[in-house]
């Protein structure tokens, strides 16, 4: 199973998924071989407690090192949410959560695992967020490479996707920005820091609204590097709790992170921000400008909605929402231009501050996908996530550009594929070392012909040669001869036309042994050519070729020749 | 040849991939373009190499197809013209599953381009053909989107050196085709242009102001072009900075030789000042100098150069000023943004004093038109009431002079501007900074110095037949009287010193040749007759003034060797030549004040020696030395060779004497090295305090000219007042190019000492070091010849070329 996530909208059943579609009845954990987690993102592992311990599940769940480390986090950080805030029952525990940590393996990346005797899975680096990973799968010589979500473009904290050329069966991508194709990621960068620069020049506030984990760490090395270019002694503060642990994970795991930070980690961790300090509900009234980050990120509730509160008033403050809000959020309104804010207790709230939109979202684009496409050449393709008008059009250009089938499953919907697997077969060395005697090295990556008896024995493959087989199967030989008269115009004797017949046989193959025998017939090798005199008409000399089955190449060769007909003869 | 051929064919179908390997690199390196022939199975046939390396492109093993397109590549570099029937074969390469084979066969693919860029190819799947170049363009930049970064790395490099790709091609690579729903988006550059030429720029980005516009067909948009779609983006973009360093120096090559090309790609230079990697950062500011001429910057790209300005790194920061230097501006406002950065720069980091100053000046000289509407704002003129003086020391003050002096330069109407005290400053400024400060016409002055217009050619120049004439006039004296010799030798050098401190463009020259007739004078007053006929008593002194003389011609002639840029074989061969005298006058005063013939045996040895040295490597320029001490000596050699040290002295007493003044050919292009310690500026006197036995660093930084390869000679020295001296060498990556010719040294020298009881001063200078033997021409007999053992040792020594900088430092004792 590829990921187990949930769906953030719902607060019935319907946000986790129905898993009575893998067993009908019956235990999971003989249905499945293992689960695979891609990320740590709540869409993609939201499910896992309430699938291990309250559905029940006893198998191995495979996911990466940071995944392994950070999911429980946010595991337990809406689990708070849901039970704690919103009183919610049946909702899976604290000890749940760890319970189904301990079933989780850890694999590196390029790691080949080897869950049974025939499944193994390999994990590549995604980008997308921390730890994000795409999983191969394999069996035999077949095989499923699992995206999850990626990003083909590097950003400030995380370099890009990349996959070998593994030629998978079937590449399951998402693809939620399926007909997009964004411009350079450094204009927005450039406008993003100007825009906060100019504020705090200004002696003005910024508020950045964020959700902990990804783009916040992502506008923290950015907003970090830039004031340290800068010299800037303006404060940073990020508000602390959660974001505080997941920077903890990013310090660990700079190996996933990208080239700069890996390489400046000789010298120091850039994870050990400078300059970006834990914030203080009491900073937000310090005078002077400072830059915030605070969550959530969708200006709902919580600090970030506190502080706008605070500084909406003021006109030289500045909001950056880095991310997309859902219809109905603070968020929102202002983003779609609304002035004047109703909150609680009838009061109304006037925005005075600037209120900026900066995308920074970490999906592969359109131009992404068909590279990943391009780089791993699978046979086939299958999209998830995302809207089906949008899906359709790049299913169709997928098709175009690299002949593949692709498919988008509607839920619930079985897709079906045809492989052609590799079948092994056992040669017996006699027969490759006769084949090797008689003729020059295999070509390169030519095929070649090669004659033997297959012999299918309890799925065992062999290729004999015909004697051993016949000898090992107590069977006998048959001889099998193919003759063929080929109709020639020649009004000379049948001797002639046979020397004739020899001539240009003899001329023509020059590699064979082609022999004239007292008795006025030709032969080439074994096959035999006899001239005779038509019956009814003599101006027609009949051409009797013979030759067993072992040398029909040569035979239907030879036949196909004389049909041609002889060269004239000169005089 | 023949069996050769053969054994090359029959160990080609080897089944060990290293045998097949090595036979194409054989085959690489000798295969010739007559054809090679081999009995086959069938007859004689003739097969050309090309074709046979060509089969073991599709070979099984990467590592063959590799080192069959290294081998093809390898008869291209030998001179053979490659086939272009390859192109496709190579082209399939492309696609291998193998990084080396595909880094390869980029190459190959750019080779053949070079070869056959107008020859047309058909595109596959349509009936339309292209030009072949165009075509391997669009392979080429394909790549860069490769999975492997070497290959990517590979691919950008090569795109920068296509330079005759159609231009619709080129603009391609800037451009990803942005949808957005099957919409066609408009780029944040296009919006940025669009808000900008309709007035309002400045303005925020809206929610959702990014909504696509026009509808696409979506049959038309194809997303992963076979062309070049988007190149440089992707290039721009990439993970790896190798990447990107290496599209950014591609976009300066094509922008170089595409003036429209310069105008779409700067957009994207400019963004690539926000790298996060420093040297990205710093290439791209480079690439940005490069093409400046081809550009006009708009205001908003400007702003955003000027943004860099804050970089706290120095490098960037100083690259950013030597861009402003060359580049365009278009309006009024443009100068003015640019000047007030340049004053927050120069406020926030005062040490780039000099550097925003120079900056200024070109500024000023470039666009004077612009600058003339901001005067009286600059200024603070005010049309009734007389404003304060500014202060005179204020660098801030001195910047905005400096813009408008060198504006006004060609702008006869802006001093009618200017208030008095700024013809006051003017004339102060001119003085102290006359580097900076151009010459002015002002009303009612007399222009201060006649220099040179600059439409004369320099062999026009009356200066520059001044030097011809002086020193012709020097070799004309052949067999003059001693005393009226050096009376004209002493004039003439005098003449040239002063000459140099004038013109300075003649500087290298005049200095050059002057350092020359010093030798002569020194070697002329050393050899005066009556000096050496004085009695056995006075030997001593007159002894010492001689060997004093021979001392210093070695000295000025290793400066004349090693510390002029541009000197040739001909000056060199004087140069010994005038070194070998030193020497002999060494020899001469040696033997008159020792006494036993022993060390004089092995010193007359020596000397022998090193004649036959000079006349086996300067063989081909002894024509030129017709009457020359060393023509003379090298007639007397067998004579000299058998007699006794003591003749050997006299023999060469008088022929010192006799020999001729060797006329001294001019260079071309001479300039002499020289560096300038700006930091440490020695004016402190606050005493560097740190304990003794420890280490403290002393930021050092200084510019230097005309110095060939300053990595492996320029050294740093320290003189501490007990005599010790210490020398540094200064790390190859603490050396900066920002111009040609001329380097920045900025390093770090660690001093330690001692306890002292006071504060004292430590002397920091620079030091040019030499090889004696580095100008020598090699020629090949002398390195394979075993009965000529190499004479001369090499002798290793240093020339001081800065002015000595003194630290004032402090070792205190260690509390315990």
């Amino acid at each position: 199973m590829l990921d187990c996530g949930m769906h953030m909208g719902f607060n019935d059943d319907r946000r986790f998924p129905d898993f009575s579609y893998i067993t009908q009845n019956g235990r999971l954990t003989d249905f499945l071989d293992c689960v695979i987690i891609s990320h740590f993102h709540l869409d993609h592992c939201g499910a896992l407690p309430y699938f291990s311990e309250m559905v029940g599940y006893d198998g191995p769940i495979y996911m990466t090192h940071p995944t392994q480390a950070i999911c429980p986090i946010l595991l337990e950080d809406y689990r708070k949410i849901a039970v704690d805030k919103k009183g919610e029952a049946n909702f899976f525990t604290s000890q749940m959560i760890k319970d189904c940590m301990k079933k989780v393996v850890a694999v590196h990346l390029h790691q080949t695992v080897q869950v049974d005797d025939e499944l193994e899975i390999k994990a590549y680096y995604a980008g997308h967020v921390l730890g994000a990973a795409m999983f191969q799968i394999k069996v035999g010589s077949e095989s499923v490479v699992y995206t999850g979500d990626y990003n083909m473009t590097p950003d400030r904290h995380l370099g890009a996707a990349w996959i070998d050329r593994c030629r998978p069966n079937l590449l399951i991508t998402e693809s939620t920005y399926a007909t997009t194709i964004r411009d350079s990621k450094r204009c927005r960068e450039r406008d993003f820091l100007k825009k906060v620069h100019e504020t705090v020049e200004r002696g003005g506030k910024v508020l950045i609204p964020v959700f902990a984990l990804g783009r916040a760490q992502e506008l923290c090395i950015l907003l970090e590097t830039f004031w340290e270019r800068m010299n800037l002694k303006v404060p940073i503060y990020f508000s602390t709790g959660l974001t505080e642990k997941a920077n903890h994970y990013y310090k660990l795991f700079i190996t996933w992170t990208n080239q700069k930070i890996r390489k400046t980690f000789v010298q120091r961790n850039m994870f050990e921000f400078k300059h970006i300090k834990a914030f203080d509900r009491a900073f937000a009234d310090n005078p002077g400008p400072m830059v915030v980050f605070a969550t959530p990120g969708m200006l709902h509730a919580g600090q970030s909605l506190q502080i706008f509160r605070k500084w909406a008033g003021n006109e030289k403050n500045m909001v950056i929402m880095p991310g997309y809000c859902v219809q109905g959020t603070v968020g929102h309104k202002i983003l779609s231009g609304q002035r004047k804010l109703e909150m609680e207790g009838r009061q109304v709230l006037e925005v005075k501050m600037q209120v900026e939109y900066m995308s920074f979202s970490a999906h592969a684009d359109a131009k992404g996908i068909m590279q990943l496409v391009g780089q791993a050449e699978p046979e086939n393709v299958l999209l998830v996530h995302g809207e089906a008008k949008k899906m359709e059009f790049l299913r169709q250009k997928i098709e175009q550009e690299f002949r593949v089938s692709c498919y988008m499953p509607a839920n619930g919907e079985t897709v079906t594929l045809p492989t052609s697997p590799n079948i092994p077969v056992g040669i017996s060395l006699g027969l490759l070392k006769r084949e090797m005697a008689q003729g020059l090295l295999p070509e390169t990556k030519k095929p070649r012909l090669l004659h033997g008896t297959l012999i299918m024995k309890d799925s065992n493959l062999r290729l004999v040669s015909s004697e051993q087989a016949l000898k090992e199967l107590g069977l006998a030989e048959h001889q099998l001869r193919f003759t063929c008269r080929v109709h020639l115009q020649d009004t000379r004797k049948e001797q002639e036309t046979a020397l004739r017949v020899y001539s240009h046989l003899k001329s023509t193959l020059k590699d064979h042994c082609v022999q004239h025998l007292p008795d006025g017939s030709v032969t080439v090798e074994s096959i035999l050519i006899q001239a005779a005199a038509h019956s009814e008409d003599p101006g027609t000399k009949v051409l009797l070729v013979s030759w067993t089955y072992q040398d029909e190449e040569l035979g239907s060769f030879l036949t196909a020749l004389l049909k041609k007909g002889l060269p004239q003869a000169p005089s | 040849m023949m069996p050769l051929t053969y054994c090359r064919m029959k160990h080609l179908t080897d089944t060990s991939h290293g045998v097949r390997n090595k036979c194409l690199q054989l085959l690489g390196n000798l295969g010739s373009l007559e054809k090679s022939v081999t009995k086959d199975a069938e007859g004689l046939t003739a097969r050309d190499v090309q074709k046979i390396i060509g089969d073991y492109f599709s070979d099984q093993d990467p590592r063959v197809r590799t080192a069959a397109i290294k081998a093809m590549l390898q008869l291209h570099e030998r001179g053979l013209k490659l086939h272009q029937a390859i192109y496709n074969q190579a082209c399939k390469l492309l696609a291998d599953d193998y990084e080396q084979v595909r880094s390869a066969a980029v190459q190959l693919i750019w080779v053949i381009s070079q070869l056959y860029p107008e020859s047309i190819v058909p595109i596959p799947s349509s009936n339309e053909e292209i030009r072949l170049v165009d075509d391997a363009f669009g392979k080429i930049c394909h790549m860069v989107s490769d999975g492997s970064w070497v290959v990517r790395v590979q691919a950008a490099k090569l795109l920068g050196s296509m330079e005759q790709v159609s231009s619709h091609f080129l603009e391609q690579t800037l451009d990803k085709k942005l949808m957005s729903d099957l919409r066609r988006k408009r780029t944040a550059h296009e919006r940025a242009k669009e808000l900008y030429s309709s007035g309002e720029f400045s303005s925020g980005r809206k929610w959702g102001d990014d909504a696509p516009k026009e509808e696409i067909d979506t049959g038309a948009v194809n997303l992963i072009e076979s062309g070049a779609c988007g190149a440089f983006v992707h290039g721009l973009e990439d993970e790896m900075y190798e990447v990107r360093i290496a599209a950014v120096e591609a976009l300066c090559m094509l922008a170089q030789s595409s003036p429209s090309f310069a105008e779409k790609c700067l957009d994207f230079l400019v963004d690539m000042f926000n790298d996060e990697i420093e040297e990205v950062r710093l290439q791209s500011i480079h690439t940005m100098r490069k093409i400046s001429n081809n550009i006009t910057l708009r205001e908003d790209q400007l702003d955003t150069v000027l943004a860099v300005l804050e970089d706290s790194s120095r490098d960037i920061r100083e690259a950013l000023h030597e861009l402003l230097c060359c580049t365009n501006v278009s309006t009024k406002e443009g100068i003015h943004l640019a000047l007030v950065e340049l004053l927050k720069n120069l406020s926030k980091y005062p040490t780039d004093r000099d550097s925003i100053w120079k900056c200024l000046k070109y500024l000023g000289s470039r666009h004077p038109t612009l600058v003339l509407p901001l005067v009286p704002e600059l200024l603070s003129i005010h049309p009734f009431f007389d404003t304060a003086e500014p202060d005179m020391d204020d660098p801030a003050y001195i910047a905005v002079l400096v813009l408008i002096f060198n504006a006004a330069k060609t702008c006869p109407t802006m001093p009618a501007l200017f208030s008095d005290h700024t013809f006051r400053h003017y004339a102060y400024l001119r003085d102290s900074l006359s580097h900076l400060v151009p010459a002015l016409r002002l009303p009612g002055r007399k222009l201060v110095s006649s220099s040179v217009s600059p439409n004369i050619t320099p062999h026009e120049d009356p200066s520059q037949q001044f030097l011809q004439q002086s020193l012709e006039r020097v070799y004309s004296l052949q067999h003059l009287d001693p005393q009226g010799a050096q009376e004209l030798l002493e004039f003439t050098i005098r003449d040239l010193q002063r000459l140099g401190e004038l013109q300075s463009e003649l500087a290298g020259v005049a200095d050059f040749s002057a350092t020359y007739l010093r030798c002569q004078l020194l070697l002329i007053k050393a050899l005066q007759e009556k000096l050496w006929n004085v009695a056995a008593p006075l030997y001593l002194k007159q002894s010492d003034l001689a060997s004093a003389a021979a001392k210093q011609i070695m000295e000025e002639t290793y400066k004349m060797e090693f510390m002029y840029s541009g000197v040739e074989n001909k000056q060199v061969v004087i140069i010994h030549h005038m070194r070998l005298q030193a020497k002999a006058l060494q020899l001469i005063v040696t033997a008159r004040t020792t006494r036993g013939v022993d060390p004089l045996f092995e010193m007359c040895e020596k000397f022998l020696q090193e004649v036959d040295f000079f006349q086996r490597c300067f063989i081909a320029d002894l024509p030129h030395l017709q009457d020359s001490f060393v023509d003379k000596l090298l007639d007397l050699m067998p004579r000299l060779m058998t007699s006794k040290p003591a003749e050997v002295v006299k023999i060469l007493q008088t022929m010192l004497r006799q020999s001729t003044f060797l006329h001294l050919p001019l260079p071309e292009q001479i300039h002499k090295a020289s560096a300038t310690i700006i930091e440490p500026a020695g004016e402190s006197d606050n005493p560097l305090r740190f304990t003794s036995g420890l280490v403290v660093a002393l930021d050092v930084d200084a510019t230097l000219e005309h110095v060939q390869d300053p990595q492996s000679t320029v050294k740093v020295q320290v003189l501490y007042p007990d005599g010790q001296a210490q020398m540094i060498h200064p790390k190859p990556a603490d050396f900066r190019n920002p111009g040609p010719g001329r380097y920045r040294l900025i390093t770090q020298v660690y001093l330690s000492h001692t306890a002292w009881t006071e504060p004292c001063q430590v002397e920091v200078r620079l030091l040019l070091a030499y090889n004696s033997n580095a100008r020598i021409p090699k020629s090949p007999w002398i390195e394979g010849g075993e009965g000529s053992p190499q004479v001369e040792t090499s002798i290793e020594g240093t020339i001081p070329f800065s002015k000595p900088v003194k630290v004032y430092i402090m070792p205190k004792p260690a509390r315990r």
